[in-house]
């Protein structure tokens, strides 16, 4: 059974069976918005708020989510499995992605070439 | 070349959402052969061609990552002797008693300036790699099963104090420099390649923010032949792949990385070249990172994330 996925901040909509997660499925159709990471719950940048819609979820890591994050619904994409339509909200990885510190994370300038393609 | 003082990588413990989840990934899929369960409730697996009773432990946690990471050292002699180096040097160590970890002698154990537990120990039960050691066939059904690494090659870590590790690791245990990358602006060493051996790394580390971190466990196949069979297996089994199969300019490694299925990145890889001590280091400037092929050579551009994502 597919359910009707939402990211409210894009509007971006997409389908998702209810064997594969919210993240698996947002890639296998081509769209966009939720940072794609590990897809085993470990490194958190696919965090969420489901803002509405029924869903179950398996095991994920206490590092990147909290008790209260549980309680309200704050989960890694990658981890959570639709039960009805949802929509959620797209939390702090995309920022994790994109900063820029020491080491070999990509820098602000090299982001714009890897997204623009120069 | 005489092999003395910090042998090779022994053993990486690490953090499992679900630990049967996880053997099946490292036993059925990669192919590691399953050698114990301790009363921890912790499973212990090697390699098939490795002698020693275990490589990898995985233990079930709430969060991923690597516990700790160790190296086998020739003897007991040589584990009293670099004890005391790393007092001396400063460092504060702790002595795990024998058996803690299963068929393992003592273990001294040390946080580094990354944040990660390093663990050094001389005796571990050699349980054989299914081979006699008189005129021995040439392989085991165990070497054709899955995607069946010969051994746990290296690791990859990230943390901060990337200089304080490098010091340490080249002036109390006798590694040395392989290959490196520059900072983005051309200052300091962002990423390390160090040796204790012939092998381009035995331990790897990127300068990252948040301490304690692991990029990668490594797993050597003998072949690129096999490392595109590592591809099939791991999309028959359905496993994300990050990067690869492609060579990376740094080292030369012809490489896949995936995750387990708690997040935690590995490498199935071939090749590299054979550095000895005295060989002047590689040097990567952050463009050459990119552009100039040394993360992933044919593509010559960077993956983000390749370079962002830990456990």
């Amino acid at each position: 059974m597919q359910h009707q996925v939402t990211i409210e901040e894009t509007g971006e909509q997409y389908r998702c069976g209810e064997q594969e997660s919210l993240l698996v499925a947002m890639a296998r159709s081509g769209r966009r918005g939720i940072p794609v990471g590990c897809r085993g719950g470990g490194c958190g940048v696919c965090k969420v708020e489901v803002t509405g819609g029924a869903f179950e979820k398996r095991v994920m890591s206490r590092e990147h989510v909290s008790a209260d994050d549980l309680a309200c619904d704050r989960v890694l994409a990658c981890r959570v499995f639709p039960r009805g339509d949802v929509s959620l909200k797209v939390l702090g990885g995309m920022h994790k992605a994109v900063c820029t510190s020491a080491g070999l994370r990509p820098g602000l300038q090299t982001k714009q070439k890897l997204n623009g393609g120069v | 070349m005489a092999m003395t003082g910090v042998l090779r990588p022994g053993h990486a413990q690490l953090r499992v959402l679900d630990l049967e989840e996880g053997v099946r990934h490292y036993r059925d899929v990669l192919g590691m052969v399953e050698t114990g369960r301790d009363e921890q409730g912790r499973v212990y697996l090697k390699c098939w061609d490795e002698r020693d009773h275990n490589s990898v432990i995985l233990r079930e946690a709430d969060s991923a990552g690597i516990d700790f990471f160790a190296f086998k050292v020739l003897d007991e002699a040589t584990l009293d002797q670099l004890e005391g180096d790393l007092q001396a040097y400063g460092l504060g160590t702790e002595r795990i008693p024998a058996g803690e970890l299963l068929e393992t002698g003592e273990r001294v154990r040390f946080t580094i300036p990354s944040g990660h537990q390093i663990e050094l120990y001389a005796k571990k039960t050699q349980v054989g790699n299914g081979l006699q050691v008189l005129n021995p066939a040439p392989w085991t059904p165990a070497s054709e099963k899955g995607i069946a690494p010969v051994r746990l090659d290296h690791c990859l870590l990230y943390g901060p104090n990337v200089a304080e590790v490098k010091k340490l690791f080249c002036e109390v245990l006798g590694f040395y420099l392989v290959e490196r990358v520059l900072g983005p602006e051309g200052e300091g060493e962002a990423a390390i390649w160090l040796s204790c051996s012939h092998k381009v790394h035995d331990i790897a580390f990127v300068e990252h923010p948040e301490p304690g971190k692991l990029h990668h466990l490594s797993f050597l196949l003998e072949s690129w032949e096999e490392v595109l069979r590592a591809g099939d297996i791991l999309s028959m089994n359905k496993v994300p792949i990050d990067i690869g199969p492609t060579r990376h300019g740094i080292t030369r490694g012809c490489t896949i990385y995936a995750w387990d299925p708690s997040g935690n990145r590995f490498e199935t890889f071939m090749g590299g070249y054979q550095p000895y001590p005295d060989y002047e280091p590689t040097t990567w400037t952050f463009e050459g990172l990119g552009a100039g092929g040394g993360l992933d050579y044919p593509q010559r551009k960077l993956h983000e994330t390749f370079l962002t994502v830990v456990t």
